[in-house]
């Protein structure tokens, strides 16, 4: 275990020379099986035009499909984040009850989907979102009948109204699922806190509530920072099942371009790095909120 | 509820009425009995395991007694929490560990239950924690949150955390046990002036200097039940329990 005190070395050791070698090894050949050996031909230049391209008549530059696969993928999981934060801390205070029937109801749900794949989850789930949820929530009609100035908000929220029900079922379907990882994650953080700041906080007639609310929650919230990152990164990452439910994120419409341009390689590495870059930001966002947190308390 | 009111005027603050509690077979409290009056300053000690800290803990509701009554300015204590609540308002507790808010400013931490308990608005309750954190000669701390306070800063924090609720009576759970003795005295002293000021006040703790200097009621615990009550000269002096004796040679010789 290395703990705080322990230094890191900066030196490079013959150990680390030798592992970079491997690696280096390793990484030319791979290079060389698919170089000489597959023969395959690079070619990069297609896909710039597949992110963004000239529009033939006004001559402005506009997004094409996988920089709207990008934009409905950060649409997605911004809103499936905020919708499964939500649902999985009520579930996560739920589990912490003293009533047996919220407890019980909660760790049913967080059973279920525990341990139920996600893919298999999405094909139940989406079946009934789309059949009885949006009629019922009478979305499509909605997109259908808005005014012009919802439709301006409900395009930069949300994207194409045309898409809103594809996404907003996305979102339910994600949202639903990941709700279940963040609220065992919140219940870990409300049972970190400490007995004795629910008895300080009842000692000066906190109600229930403002205890909640403004002793335990901002304590367990502070605890679970780090799994809660590794949670949004996943859900990041889950979202690209979503595309076998024909939500048209980046991983669907990466897959047309990959199928329809016959260049495999290429496409799903770049989509792979655009992946890669909005989850490292998140993370790097996530060790910000961190170092802030832990900083104002000394 | 108006508070009871006994045939001298007096009122009382706090009526326990055959309590009995049990940790599951653990009988932890036996039939106590007990009056405390406005402006009463009640010393307890004892040695561990007595049950002092529990019978306080019962007075603010920390803890459910089994049996008996535990009246408070009048009000039984029972199992609803809202009256709960309004009772904890008008009950003040020091706990030997301080437990401050560790996500909260000096200020914040006397603020939270003016704001959030009394309704009261964020600079009137700033003006108030800016007073107490005066009262216990802290002001400067005011912005610091708790673990960049030592123990004795962090007690007297706790202290104006209570005040700030303005409470009738204070309870205090071995409020200098967890100090290192050069901060022992900064707590006692606070402690003093709350009680030249005539609050009354309930303390369980070993600082049989403070109890001589503060007390007007001693009492001794032991394995459950009330062994003796006495004013300190009484109880210094010539105790009728001989389990008092035993106490008193145990802890004043060293």
């Amino acid at each position: 275990m290395i703990s705080p005190h322990t230094k890191i070395k900066r030196t490079v050791g013959a150990l680390d020379v030798v592992i970079l070698v491997l690696a280096l090894a390793l990484g030319a050949y791979v290079y060389y099986r698919v170089d000489t050996v597959l023969a395959y031909n690079w070619s990069w230049d297609f896909l710039p035009g597949y992110f963004i391209r000239q529009d033939e008549q006004s001559g402005s530059w506009i997004a094409n499909i996988l920089l709207i696969g990008l934009v409905t993928t950060i649409r997605l999981a911004f809103w499936s984040m905020i919708l499964a934060a939500i649902l999985g801390a009520i579930l996560g205070v739920m589990r912490t009850s003293t009533r047996l029937l919220p407890r019980l109801f909660s760790r049913v749900y967080v059973e279920l989907i525990r341990n139920v794949p996600p893919l298999v989850f999405f094909f139940i789930f989406y079946f009934f979102i789309s059949s009885q949820l949006m009629p019922a929530l009478g979305i499509s009609d909605f997109a259908r009948n808005m005014s012009p100035e919802n439709e301006k908000w409900v395009s930069i929220l949300f994207g194409q109204p045309k898409l809103l029900e594809n996404v907003i079922s996305g979102i339910i379907c994600l949202a639903f699922f990941e709700a279940a990882y963040i609220a065992e994650i919140v219940r870990a953080g409300i049972e970190a806190v400490p007995k004795q700041q629910y008895e300080a906080g009842l000692s000066v007639g906190l109600s229930r509530f403002s205890l909640l609310k403004s002793v335990v929650m901002p304590q367990a919230l502070q605890k679970v920072l780090p799994p809660l990152a590794n949670q949004f990164i996943t859900l990041i990452k889950d979202s690209s099942i979503v595309s076998l439910i024909s939500i048209q994120e980046l991983t669907f419409l990466g897959q047309e371009v990959a199928v329809s341009t016959s260049k495999f390689f290429e496409t799903w590495i770049f989509v792979a790095v655009l992946y890669f870059v909005i989850c490292y930001a998140l993370a790097l966002l996530f060790g910000f909120l961190e170092r802030r947190g832990s900083s104002s308390q000394r | 509820m108006a508070a009871a009111v006994n045939v001298d005027g007096c009122n009382k603050m706090i009526e326990f009425r055959s309590v009995n509690k049990w940790y599951g077979d653990f009988h932890v409290l036996k039939d106590i009995d007990l009056d405390i009056e406005a402006g009463q300053r009640v010393v307890i000690c004892g040695p561990s395991g007595s049950g002092k800290s529990t019978l306080i803990r019962c007075i603010n509701r920390l803890e459910e007694h089994q049996q008996g009554e535990i009246l408070v300015e009048g009000e039984v204590l029972g199992d609803n929490p809202v009256a709960n609540a309004l009772i904890r308002r008008k009950v003040g507790m020091v706990f030997q560990q301080f437990n401050l808010f560790p996500h909260l400013t000096a200020l914040d931490n006397c603020t939270l239950g003016p704001i959030k308990a009394l309704g009261m608005s964020r600079a009137e309750a700033q003006e108030r924690a800016r007073a107490q954190l005066e009262r216990v000669k802290i002001p400067e701390q005011a912005d610091k949150f708790p673990q960049a306070l030592s123990g004795g800063q962090q007690q007297r924090v706790a202290i104006a955390r209570s005040l700030c609720m303005e409470p009738d009576v204070m309870l205090f759970d071995e409020p200098t046990s967890a100090l290192d003795p050069e901060m022992i005295a900064e707590v006692l002293d606070t402690m003093i002036e709350l009680a030249d000021s005539g609050m009354t006040m309930i303390c369980v703790t070993h600082e049989m200097g403070f109890a001589k200097t503060v007390a007007d009621t001693i009492m001794f615990m032991d394995e459950g039940r009330i062994v003796e009550a006495a004013a300190p000269e009484k109880f210094f002096n010539s105790p009728d329990s001989a389990r008092t004796r035993k106490f008193l040679d145990q802890i004043l010789i060293h």
